[in-house]
């Protein structure tokens, strides 16, 4: 049995039964789930976590569900040594999450993992989302994995191409004669006509606990310690702050020593509207218009924003933003050092580190972790420049002329 | 009767002057203020709006013209 009991808003603190709502109705922010961390600490300790299912599912008592879970393999990815790319950043002691190990490519795994096993206990028949990329194929694999119909809504004007990855899942694809925001608009009213389970609007209490599971992983992977540093993307924010509330609540439960891990926030340069609040010292997060490659983490309206600014600020940590030509330097330094090809979310996260760590705010010696949170062929149309073969005669003095060293 | 909840986030030159009330008035709208920062130099309120569907599409349209940037207190739902 679950360990969640109520949803709160997270501004006011208001409570709210466990229901597919995600705002509350007095201030209209956004709401949580709400656990009894007593209970969840007689449920849980290291060694039991340990011998759990090889996937995010071994933290199931500290995730908000009760019944059978939609699983599709997600989690326990693995969290390499980067030995290579610490060289090349003067970090002794770097490490890489590597989340585009999951199923469908990309973190999403985790919360629509979650989101599609709450949609199903809440009694929903169908799933949906609005998505060109990482969400849509998550969401449209799990609702296959479950039998549950899925809709995924995206802009007309977007090439048939980047929807391959959802489409293999056979979802309906409903294509909107509009741009991002008509479709932002059109799947708000979606979820007051149809009786479905919107991923990340009235799930999206229960989809954002998912991604505690990345920070969870993070620790025990560490052998049962928080790091001293993490960077990670940010576009909605969400992911950001549940890395921070997953090693939070390690600590509260007395799995872990309190925690001093400082938070880095990393956005490209074209949509970065939590890194300029940081560096204004504002509290608010002023919406910007995304101008940038990395389409996974272009929300220019970030709906947890403020409270990813909060978690960067309260964590003794930091905010960066990179351009799209630092962005895809720091993809071709990981995939050229440890071999990982991410997606340009994680040029994004390199960049970053790249330069936190050489203006000193992250020391050489401190344990950092990068989290990459997608895998490289879903973005490889940016990279294009990057093929250039030898071209030889089949014969051997063809191939010695061309690579310049006798065969 | 339909309600939206928008956040609207006002420039510099427009910080002095009513507009939430010239909206209310000229749209027939109610707005309902639930949170709000307004400083000398930007503002932010966060509202819910209640009136006729049309006249909520156009005193948005009528904010958008003058300024005001008005989205959707959810954040952006569409995501990559």
């Amino acid at each position: 049995m679950s360990q969640a009991t109520t949803l709160r808003c997270r501004k006011c603190g208001r409570e709210y039964p466990l229901e597919p709502i995600n705002l509350c109705g007095f201030c209209f922010s956004p709401l949580e789930v709400n656990y009894d961390y007593k209970a969840m600490a007689q449920m849980v300790n290291r060694e039991k976590l340990s011998k759990g299912p090889v996937s995010m599912w071994r933290y199931r008592d500290m995730l908000p569900v009760e019944g059978e879970v939609v699983d599709i393999g997600t989690g326990f990815t693995p969290l390499v040594k980067a030995d290579n790319l610490g060289r090349e950043l003067g970090l002794d002691n770097l490490y890489i999450k590597n989340d585009g190990l999951n199923p469908s490519f990309s973190f999403k795994d985790r919360v629509v993992s979650v989101a599609v096993t709450k949609a199903r206990e809440f009694g929903f028949d169908a799933v949906a989302c609005a998505s060109t990329g990482n969400l849509a194929a998550s969401v449209a694999a799990h609702a296959a994995k479950a039998n549950m119909k899925a809709y995924v809504f995206v802009p007309a004007n977007v090439e048939s191409g980047k929807l391959v990855g959802a489409a293999i899942y056979n979802p309906v694809l409903v294509t909107v004669d509009g741009n991002y925001d008509d479709v932002n608009r059109l799947c708000r009213e979606l979820t007051k006509k149809f009786r479905w389970g919107f991923i990340n609007i009235n799930l999206r209490p229960y989809y954002a606990e998912g991604s505690k599971t990345l920070g969870y992983e993070i620790v025990e992977q560490l052998g049962w310690r928080a790091p001293d540093c993490v960077v990670a993307p940010a576009a909605s924010g969400l992911l950001f702050t549940r890395i921070w509330k997953g090693l939070d609540e390690l600590s509260m439960l007395g799995l872990i020593e309190p925690v001093n891990t400082h938070m880095y926030v990393a956005q490209a340069a074209g949509c970065s509207p939590i890194v300029n609040a940081f560096e204004a010292g504002s509290l608010h997060v002023h919406p910007v218009e995304p101008n940038t490659i990395a389409k996974s983490i272009a929300i220019g309206n970030p709906a947890d924003g403020y409270y990813a600014l909060r978690v960067a600020r309260q964590s003794g940590g930091g905010a960066c933003a990179v351009s799209d030509e630092e962005a895809i330097a720091g993809l071709r330094l990981m995939a050229q050092t440890e071999g990982i090809f991410a997606e340009a979310a994680g040029g994004v996260v390199i960049g970053a580190l790249k330069k936190l760590a050489a203006a000193g705010i992250i020391k050489r010696s401190e344990h950092t972790v990068a989290v990459i949170t997608g895998a490289g062929p879903r973005t490889q149309e940016i990279l294009t420049d990057i093929v250039k073969p030898l071209a030889v005669k089949p014969n051997l003095a063809s191939v010695e002329e061309a690579l310049n060293v006798p065969v | 009767m339909a309600k939206r909840q928008v956040m609207f986030t006002f420039p510099t030159e427009l910080i002095k002057e009513p507009i939430i009330f010239d909206l209310g008035v000229k749209f027939k709208l109610v707005p309902n203020i639930r949170r709000a920062d307004i400083s000398e130099s930007k503002g932010w309120v966060v509202l819910e709006l209640e009136g006729e569907v049309k006249n909520i599409e156009a005193g948005i349209a009528w904010l958008t013209g003058k300024g005001v940037r008005v989205d959707p207190v959810t954040g952006d739902i569409m995501e990559g």
